[in-house]
């Protein structure tokens, strides 16, 4: 995924606006990467590195490990506010992501409140269909 | 056996404990995967290094589900994850893993019923800090 969090200023919870966009990201899941990601997390399991033996398994090739569509959503959230202290993260995957596909991640700002100065973020991840097979929620302090 | 029955018989007790090494070049090949660029998350020698935040979502522990819990996992599917975070996880960092069953529900749609186990595995540091609580969503499909 293309981040460029070491050259994005921190951001201030003042600046931070309701329904505020958080900059869309294209996300790497070629298989390479996605190999990095299952030896960092000891997943390397045949579904997730393999297009072939996934398919004999019955999909449709080999597909990303749902925690690593969840890494890129709270990458996303990094990219845009690198100071960005994640509190609590929840993602719901709906259907596979597949390697080698070309996704984008993308967030959008849904509450502020005030008092706790928690920020509420949804969170897209959209394949080349426009279909969202992983979305979530998470909550973050600036 | 229904849901709140199973509830009964196998929540509200750790059924499994592990413990494990937090390695530096597997927080930073994590978070590089993930399209991380923050020092803080790829750079050991920085002085602030830690995990993402989602990191130890990764740690499952030496059994999915309880001894004898009646589940079918061939027909079950992984339908979430949610992680909250109290305490940044460190390389160096002996943690330990607890898991217990924290929930168990039934939903019911056009394609039948469908069992939802919330697997829970609170984890902490090598000091006794509660680092984080991971919820793992294990659905099986056609549930009676």
């Amino acid at each position: 995924m293309a981040t460029n969090a070491q050259s994005t200023p921190d951001k201030q919870f003042a600046e931070v606006e309701f329904g505020e966009d958080l900059p869309e990201v294209a996300v790497d899941v070629s298989l390479d990467n996605v190999k990095v990601f299952a030896k960092a997390a000891h997943m390397m399991a045949d579904r997730f590195t393999d297009h072939e033996e996934a398919r004999k398994s019955g999909l449709p090739g080999a597909i990303v490990p749902g925690i690593m569509s969840q890494g890129v959503l709270v990458g996303v959230i990094h990219a845009w506010a690198p100071n960005a202290e994640v509190r609590s993260v929840d993602t719901i995957f709906r259907a596979p992501l597949l390697v080698d596909s070309k996704p984008t991640a993308s967030g959008v700002v849904t509450d502020i409140d005030e008092e706790t100065r928690v920020i509420e973020i949804d969170l897209t991840l959209k394949n080349e269909k426009g279909e969202t097979p992983v979305v979530g929620t998470a909550k973050i302090a600036l | 056996m229904k849901a709140a029955e199973l509830l009964e018989k196998y929540g509200d007790h750790v059924f499994d404990e592990i413990d494990l090494d937090i390695k530096p070049e597997s927080l930073v090949g994590f978070a590089t995967a993930c399209g991380e660029t923050h020092p803080r998350f790829v750079d050991p020698s920085h002085t602030d290094f830690q995990g993402v935040p989602n990191y130890l979502t990764r740690v499952h522990g030496t059994r999915s589900l309880p001894k004898g819990f009646p589940v079918e996992m061939h027909r079950c599917f992984d339908a979430g994850k949610s992680i909250e975070v109290h305490q940044a996880v460190r390389a160096g960092d002996r943690i330990t893993g607890r898991s217990e069953i924290h929930d168990i529900y039934e939903k019911s749609g056009r394609s039948g019923t469908m069992l939802f186990i919330v697997h829970r595995m609170n984890f902490y540091n090598q000091a006794g800090d509660h680092l984080a609580t991971v919820d793992w969503r294990l659905v099986q499909r056609e549930f009676d």
